[in-house]
């Protein structure tokens, strides 16, 4: 693969890659090489349905690597409707053109319309038919954002148009769910590079996210942690208690609730993340969250106390240790086999694979 | 005549899909199709009013910030309470730094592929090493013989015009600028937490209680952005808008334009006194006239929903609704996911060229200077008719940014001086009414977006929301008047119906 962008942003991807994965920096330069032999860039298919272009635009606000860096020199994304040059004819040639050259990566965004499928066409296509179709060829399926995920914003009660998750649509065994509202930049980046650097997807939990990411709550890294357990907290916005960092627990933060690596890979560059601006965690990185924590302001019930029952212990929390030892014992395969399809599972491989 | 179906229009938020009549060449007859919905007024319907913002928020990806404000404000009117002045400077320079994260994004990733050919740059004799560096870039792209999402542009199409040496620079800048729009949206999350979807502006007020430092960062990263803006986009505009000067000659449109206004006079907090003032001007007349949200109204009779949804109800009306009822895509009958969104019974064009206008004819600080400028650099001085076309939106744009930028650092000073002086006020505490309604009436860079709400029983009664694409894709009204930007590609000529380059560049204008 043709690498041109400079070499130091170059190894920060690979760093920032590697300690997502919980890999050591001692990782870097393998990464490195895995990513440099392949032969050609691998394609992408970035489909959006129903959405906001919200995920893409955060993919665009990356900074290691930076949106130019991913789109010139990482991967070949043949089909995306918000940055692609062609429009109408051309657009879908460039779709199908990749579809029948196969071994491509499929990243959703937005939900998928099913109760009213014409809620949701492109060149007189519904969602449903389009999903279908480009992801049976691929060889692997990311779903981007809580709307392709689990439906999302549109999917909540009474879900007028029927809005559904990729899963749902075509089995979630057949997805890696990068949820958020929207998805994180590093974490969509880190899973993509897991995939072509391991060949398959990393280890996801039960609702289809990778556990490297999602393994942890919002409230076990969180900078605010320590006045949570010390029973300091913010009663009002705009108070002495902000100014001092104090925990928005009783301003209804669903941090304690919320399985997400903001805390480590905050948002924009590292500036800034919502807990840091003083609002509460909304847990736009759960399934279902529009209607499961509704009430944003209201206290999150059932969270224990410090001083009256305890501090919550996180019992599912999950170490590194258990991700660097499933990396360590796959290795890593040269980014090339990706481009042809190779990377396809053992039990539906033959479905869109060329060799 | 041939009808010519363009499925999906890229480089866009959202999904259109245009079809137009064309007749020995030029496009005789057109019409707008958005092919989404999510039923954003259905779902918002009984939640606790202190969601609504964050739910209503959701409406656009790319436009958040200015959609999370506008719910907040119709929102704290109808809880009936007021922001201190210290949130209203916080919420500008959100919204001044989303501006420039779209206007930069729209110029260079959204609208530049339909004037710079890409190719050509590959041959344009590179003057500088930066801008050999960009080329070899380039050249190393194209060898790789994967062109990604370059591939099947419209490069080498007889209507591009730029000499290879522009299309270098041009593209040098397209590369820039993709890192110049995460520094914007860098700057807004120093207050907001995050962009996009910013997490800092419930009802009362702000949040955040920034420190001079956080103040200081956002100035720090928000002058390298401005920099861009006064000292590359806005040259580049007017070195492309010298080569496509025929454009004045195309994409009028319905010549009835308006805006809510943006960027809060925060002494004031007068809609009139805004950076980028309210006002509507009608039939091409290059005058004001006050604009109220009591205005505006819909009907739905090219649109898939139930009757009940329009009838010319204004959106704030307490049986407004919006019901889907999709049949089938008919040019003849029902075709759009938009409804037909007017005010006095006249289609409204929205956006920059609208807002640049009424600044213009207001005389808001800044605009009447610029604009000037402009047309005297583009050689018709004087004639600001020259800009009622696809040339004025292409210019509006940059030209905007450069007025946005001037309001941030104003707007910066005033915060550093409260801050230090002590003026410490982020929030004023409020409670959820039982019942109220309110109206939250303000601008996302690409037009004008009203929340309309309604409270009962301390839940959201009834929520509709009319976004920048509801004036701009609105639907033919009932005696056939086609929406602006149907009627902006009347007359619009199409060399190869194959790659339809021209009907592109006036759909993008609008920044669809």
């Amino acid at each position: 693969m043709q690498l041109d962008i400079s070499r130091r942003d170059f190894l920060k991807l690979c760093g920032g890659t590697a300690a997502m994965l919980g890999l050591s920096q001692a990782w870097v330069p393998q990464i490195a090489r895995a990513l440099e032999q392949a032969a050609e860039r691998p394609p992408v298919i970035w489909l959006a349905f129903q959405g906001c272009s919200g995920c893409l635009e955060s993919l665009a606000k990356a900074a290691y690597p930076d949106i130019a860096t991913i789109v010139l020199d990482v991967i070949s994304l043949n089909y995306v409707d918000v940055l692609m040059a062609p429009s109408g004819k051309r657009a879908e040639k460039s779709l199908e053109d990749t579809v029948a050259a196969g071994g491509y990566i499929t990243i959703v965004e937005g939900a998928v319309a099913t109760g009213i499928p014409e809620a949701m066409t492109i060149a007189g296509k519904t969602s449903e038919e389009i999903v279908k179709e480009v992801t049976a060829g691929g060889a692997a399926t990311v779903c981007v954002g809580t709307c392709s995920s689990y439906g999302g914003v549109q999917a909540m009660r009474p879900n007028p148009t029927g809005a559904k998750g990729v899963g749902e649509v075509i089995g979630e065994d057949k997805v890696i769910n990068v949820p958020g509202c929207p998805a994180n930049p590093d974490t969509m980046v880190s899973t993509i590079v897991s995939y072509l650097l391991f060949g398959k997807a990393p280890e996801l939990d039960s609702r289809g996210r990778p556990t490297f990411a999602f393994s942890q709550k919002i409230h076990d890294h969180c900078e605010r942690r320590a006045h949570f357990d010390s029973g300091h907290y913010v009663e009002e916005y705009g108070s002495e208690e902000e100014t001092k960092g104090y925990c928005l627990y009783k301003m209804g933060c669903k941090g304690p609730e919320t399985h997400s690596p903001c805390p480590l890979t905050l948002w924009n560059s590292k500036q800034n993340w919502c807990i840091g601006c003083g609002n509460g965690c909304i847990g736009c990185m759960e399934p279902d969250f529009w209607d499961e924590f509704a009430g944003f302001y209201d206290t999150l019930p059932d969270t224990p106390i410090p001083g009256f029952v305890g501090v919550k212990t996180s019992a599912d929390y999950v170490g590194s240790t258990l991700v660097t030892a499933t990396v360590a014992g796959i290795g890593i395969h040269a980014i090339a086999s990706a481009a042809k399809g190779r990377f396809k599972e053992a039990d539906d491989a033959g479905e869109g694979s060329d060799d | 005549m041939a009808r010519v179906v363009v499925d999906p229009i890229t480089r866009l938020e959202g999904h259109l899909r245009i079809e137009v009549e064309v007749d020995n060449g030029v496009v005789t007859d057109a019409w707008a199709t958005t092919t989404l919905f999510r039923g954003f007024e259905i779902f918002i319907k009984d939640r606790d009013p202190r969601d609504a913002w964050h739910i209503a928020h959701r409406i656009c990806g790319v436009c958040p910030t200015s959609h999370g404000i506008a719910a907040t404000m119709g929102l704290e009117e109808s809880f009936g309470v007021t922001p201190p002045d210290n949130a209203v400077v916080i919420r500008n320079l959100m919204e001044a730094a989303q501006y420039q994260h779209s206007h930069i994004l729209w110029f260079y990733a959204l609208n530049a592929f339909d004037y710079v050919d890409v190719e050509s740059a590959l041959s344009a004799n590179a003057t500088t090493p930066a801008l050999k560096a960009v080329q070899e870039r380039l050249q190393a792209f194209v060898d790789s013989g994967q062109l990604g999402f370059l591939a099947n542009g419209y490069w080498g199409h007889p209507g591009m015009l730029l000499p290879p040496e522009v299309n270098l620079e041009l593209a040098a800048h397209y590369l820039q600028s993709l890192d110049i729009q995460a520094k914007a949206a860098r700057a807004l999350a120093v207050f907001g937490g995050k962009f996009p979807y910013h997490m800092s502006t419930p009802p009362g007020g702000v949040t955040v209680v920034p420190t001079i430092q956080d103040v200081l960062n956002y100035e720090q990263i928000m002058k390298e952005v401005n920099d861009f803006v006064r000292n590359v986009m806005v040259p580049d505009t007017l070195a492309a808008g010298a080569a496509y000067i025929d454009l004045a000659k195309i994409g009028g449109g319905v010549n009835n334009f308006f805006t809510w206004g943006v960027l809060e006079d925060v002494a004031s907090r007068d809609p009139y006194k805004r950076a980028l003032p309210r006002g509507a001007i009608f039939d091409g007349k290059l005058s004001v006239e006050k604009v109220s949200p009591d205005d505006a109204v819909e009907y739905v009779p090219h649109s898939w929903y139930t009757a009940e949804s329009g009838g010319g109800k204004n959106p704030g009306a307490a049986d407004a609704t919006t019901e889907p009822e999709y049949t089938e895509l008919n040019t003849d009958d029902k075709y759009t996911w938009t409804k037909t969104t007017q005010i006095k019974d006249k289609q409204m064009e929205v956006g920059p060229l609208a807002r640049m206008l009424v600044a213009y004819l207001s005389d808001a600080p800044g605009a009447k200077k610029i604009i000037d400028d402009t047309l005297s650099a583009l050689g018709v001085p004087g004639q600001v008719e020259v800009l009622l076309s696809a040339l004025g939106r292409l210019a509006a744009r940059p030209l905007e940014a450069a007025l946005v930028a001037d309001k941030m650092e104003a707007d910066l000073a005033l915060l550093k001086e409260n801050i230090t002086s002590g003026k410490g006020e982020w929030f004023t505490q409020n409670e959820v009414p039982e019942s109220g309604t309110g109206v939250g009436a303000w601008d996302a860079p690409r037009g004008s977006l009203a929340h309309f709400n309604r409270i009962e029983d301390s839940k959201i009664a009834n929520y509709q929301a009319t976004p920048a694409s509801n004036w701009n894709f609105s639907a033919r009204d009932d005696n056939g008047t086609r929406g602006p930007v149907e009627e902006a590609l009347i007359g619009t000529p199409v060399a190869d119906p194959e790659a339809p380059l021209e009907i592109l560049r006036v759909v993008h204008t609008f920044d669809p």
